[in-house]
């Protein structure tokens, strides 16, 4: 977008809406949306409380948990299957259908088997962000240059060095395209677990802000949120152009 | 065109008086900071093919579209049939170096395409673009989709599209350079015999010295940064001695190492 | 070729129910029905007719919800795809939505909307509506520049190029971005049901749950996951059969 020549900056929009939001507040249509400015100084005055950092540091612990364990399971388990035709033709249907189907129904399973706590946040927070990242790397591996790897062994790179040295650099683009996505989806999975087992993190927050009609503190902390995930994600994708530079070229 | 030949037997064409079906004035195109073309001036004789040769970079396919009325200038003006271009107009028809082929519909409602825009009625215009399917060797394929052809079928259905809307002026944007060497020579064969039998205006974007040679009446050379026309060369004494011989005839060899000569330099 | 996929195929779903039956029979865990137990239990449900009112309720809100917005997804789509201006006021919007754990809105929406229809539909809009939107923008924006080219130098006119080209180029993507869509959609719609108020199938889970009836619970999850993926396959399978080679052909190869 231009203005006068000038190129405004991608996201300026939201000044914008959060003006208006502001007006809407000032006027007092709903109850639900309170002025930006009370929210922004609700922001201010809860975000050291312990309350706040007691669900900030619990989140924080369950999704990097389960972003942990899906990248440690996922990857080698993606890896493997671009090389093997039959655990791909075994397990690759099972993916793809985890991969769309709406896991959220598992929860309660999880539930009922972990106990209403942490374990099964963390699993839920697993749960999403793994099948993307195992069908990322399988089609990172899948992908490879055929032309790289008989490049590799006609110089006589032996399979350890045609492993380190070929295949993990060239799927590298895609094994990070699916880590982002799956972390995408793990901070989805953080939040839809903790509002599902609402006892902790911002689960309970949430309980507790809605029982007492704490319009600002609700939105102060939903702003929190939101900004975490897009930072992430925006964090996560610069990360994915800075090796994108060869994907484009094999 | 049958008449033209006759005649330049007998005169050599540079003194021959050809009527002018487009020509480009002093046209000026920048982008940005970026000058594409500077004040370029070049003239295109009816019922002539008029390459634009040069190489990568030079400004040859802006000029293109600037005739197409596809860009506009910065500042000079180009005239059709002593009107100004302002923008797209039924004078003028575009082949797409790409084919620029609609990949959800048949090659007949792809011929069709341009006179479905116009407003032609359906009955009328599938016969139309029946008949010119026929006429660039695609019979049979109507009912086919892009995909299922090669890449020389598709040039096909791209050219009969142009041709189905019997604009006076052909724009062909580098129209051979994704189509395979042999299937190359013979469109441009093809294109030969269309120039003679067609009365049109050929403007033909290339980077091959020698697909530029073989098929032009007319050679601009363009040079770049910024692009303007360093030569005109028209080839006059192989033309008319057959297809089959242009590619041996001391003139065109000589004309194809000159221009090679004179563009070497500008090579990376 | 086509054998041996389909005998991996069965070997892999033996493997799996399989273990889940062994597992089953341990019990790893008191809650942990067999494959077979679960399975009877469907049956029953499927056989006194409590799955089918059931999943009438579910899928209302879904229904619905998926309507609204690829309806209102595609509108804003091919605006925001058309108008930089657009582009520039609303897409921040989505692409943060897009980014964010919307799910977190679930407890605002209740104490605005009730804990009706209505809130459920928005669960469900707020979860589809993003990926329908930028995957429509996204398409719109990719429109190959060669044949937009192509239509205006055949003298298209406005109306021609977005009904005979832009449309017509952007409908695979949108399609799979409706696909995307009523995926998050079944994910917003079972959300809806465990967190806002237990109806349909999300009622016979958080009832069988409360009552220790583990494999009617499983049941239950299970029937709603094979739904979601059985109807999200047909339209997959329908995109490849709607645009088989659309994505072909637009250059050389």
């Amino acid at each position: 977008m231009y203005v006068f020549g000038y190129r405004l900056p991608g996201l300026s929009s939201l000044l914008i809406w959060g003006l208006l939001w502001e007006i809407v507040g000032r006027a007092e249509l709903t109850f639900f949306v309170p002025p930006l400015s009370e929210v922004l100084r609700t922001l201010v005055a809860i975000i050291g409380t312990p309350p706040f950092i007691k669900a900030l540091s619990e989140t924080a612990y369950a999704f990097s948990g389960g972003v942990f364990a899906a990248i440690v399971i996922g990857v080698p388990l993606g890896i493997l299957m671009g090389r093997s035709r039959l655990l791909d033709e075994l397990l690759l249907p099972w993916a793809n259908m985890f991969l769309s189907a709406p896991l959220t129904a598992l929860v309660p399973v999880l539930m009922v088997l972990f106990g209403f706590g942490m374990k099964a946040i963390i699993i839920t927070t697993a749960l999403f962000a793994i099948w993307i990242i195992i069908l990322n790397s399988r089609a990172g591996v899948r992908q490879i240059n055929r032309s790289l790897v008989e490049m590799a062994h006609s110089f006589g790179a032996s399979p350890v060095d045609a492993f380190f040295k070929i295949y993990f650099w060239a799927a590298l683009p895609e094994i990070l395209g699916g880590v982002r996505i799956g972390i995408i989806r793990a901070v989805k999975g953080v939040i839809i677990g903790q509002l599902l087992i609402s006892i902790v993190g911002f689960g309970a927050l949430f309980e507790l802000y809605s029982a007492n009609f704490l319009m600002a503190h609700f939105w102060a902390v939903l702003l929190v949120l939101f900004a975490l995930a897009f930072s992430i994600s925006e964090f996560l994708a610069y990360l994915e152009r800075k090796v994108a530079y060869y994907a484009a070229k094999r | 065109m049958a008449m033209s030949q006759t005649k330049r037997v007998l005169t050599p064409v540079e003194n021959t008086p050809t009527e002018i079906a487009v020509s480009a004035r002093n046209i000026t195109k920048n982008y940005g900071a970026v000058e594409a073309l500077k004040d370029l001036t070049l003239e295109f004789p009816r019922g002539q093919l008029t390459s634009l040769l040069g190489p990568s970079g030079c400004g040859k396919t802006t000029l293109l579209k600037i005739i197409a009325g596809l860009l506009k200038t910065t500042s000079g003006e180009v005239e059709v049939n002593g009107k100004a271009v302002t923008g797209p107009g039924p004078n003028r028809a575009f082949v797409f170096q790409d084919f620029a082929l609609l990949p959800w519909a048949t090659v007949l409602r792809n011929v069709a395409f341009g006179l479905e825009l116009r407003g032609v009625a359906r009955s009328e215009r599938e016969a139309r673009a029946e008949k010119y399917i026929k006429d660039v060797g695609l019979a049979g394929f109507e009912q086919s989709y892009p995909h299922e052809l090669s890449g020389g079928m598709r040039q096909r259905v791209g050219l009969a599209r142009a041709l189905s809307v019997d604009a006076q002026v052909l724009l062909m944007d580098e129209p051979f350079s994704a189509v395979d060497e042999q299937t190359r020579r013979k469109f441009q064969e093809d294109l030969l015999s269309l120039v003679q039998n067609e009365n049109k205006t050929f403007i033909f974007v290339t980077h091959s010295i020698e697909e530029a040679v073989y098929v032009s009446d007319q050679i601009a050379i363009l040079l770049p940064r910024p692009s303007r026309v360093s030569e005109v060369i028209r080839p006059s004494g192989f033309r008319n001695k057959g297809i089959d011989n242009i590619r041996r005839d001391p003139e065109y060899l000589d004309i194809v190492d000159n221009i090679w000569a004179s563009l070497r330099s500008y090579v990376e | 070729m086509l054998k041996r996929s389909f005998l991996l195929k069965l070997l892999s779903g033996v493997i799996i129910f399989g273990a889940w039956e062994i597992a089953g029979r341990i019990p790893v865990s008191y809650a942990f029905p067999t494959f077979i137990d679960s399975m009877i239990a469907l049956f029953r449900l499927a056989l006194d007719g409590t799955l089918f009112t059931a999943y009438a309720e579910t899928l209302e809100p879904l229904i619905v919800g998926v309507a609204i917005s690829t309806v209102l997804g595609i509108g804003l789509g091919l605006w925001i795809g058309l108008s930089k201006f657009f582009d520039w006021l609303v897409s921040p919007i989505f692409i943060v939505m897009q980014s964010a754990p919307l799910a977190a809105l679930i407890p605002l929406l209740v104490m605005a909307y009730g804990i009706g229809l209505t809130s459920k539909v928005f669960v469900v809009c707020i979860m589809a509506m993003p990926v329908i939107v930028l995957n429509t923008a996204g398409a719109v924006r990719h429109t190959p520049e060669s044949i937009m080219e192509m239509c205006r130098s055949f003298l298209g006119s406005r109306t021609d190029m977005l009904l005979k080209i832009i449309i017509p180029a952007a409908s695979p993507l949108i399609f799979a971005g409706l696909r995307l869509g009523v995926s998050a959609g079944f994910i917003g719609a079972i959300l809806a049901e465990l967190k806002i108020t237990p109806t349909g199938v999300g009622d016979i889970i958080t009832f069988s749950r409360s009552i220790a009836d583990y494999p009617t619970m499983y049941a239950a999850i299970f029937s709603i996951i094979a739904l979601a993926v059985l109807f999200l396959n047909l339209l997959e399978m329908a995109e490849k059969l709607l645009f088989k080679g659309n994505d072909l052909g637009y250059v050389s190869d």
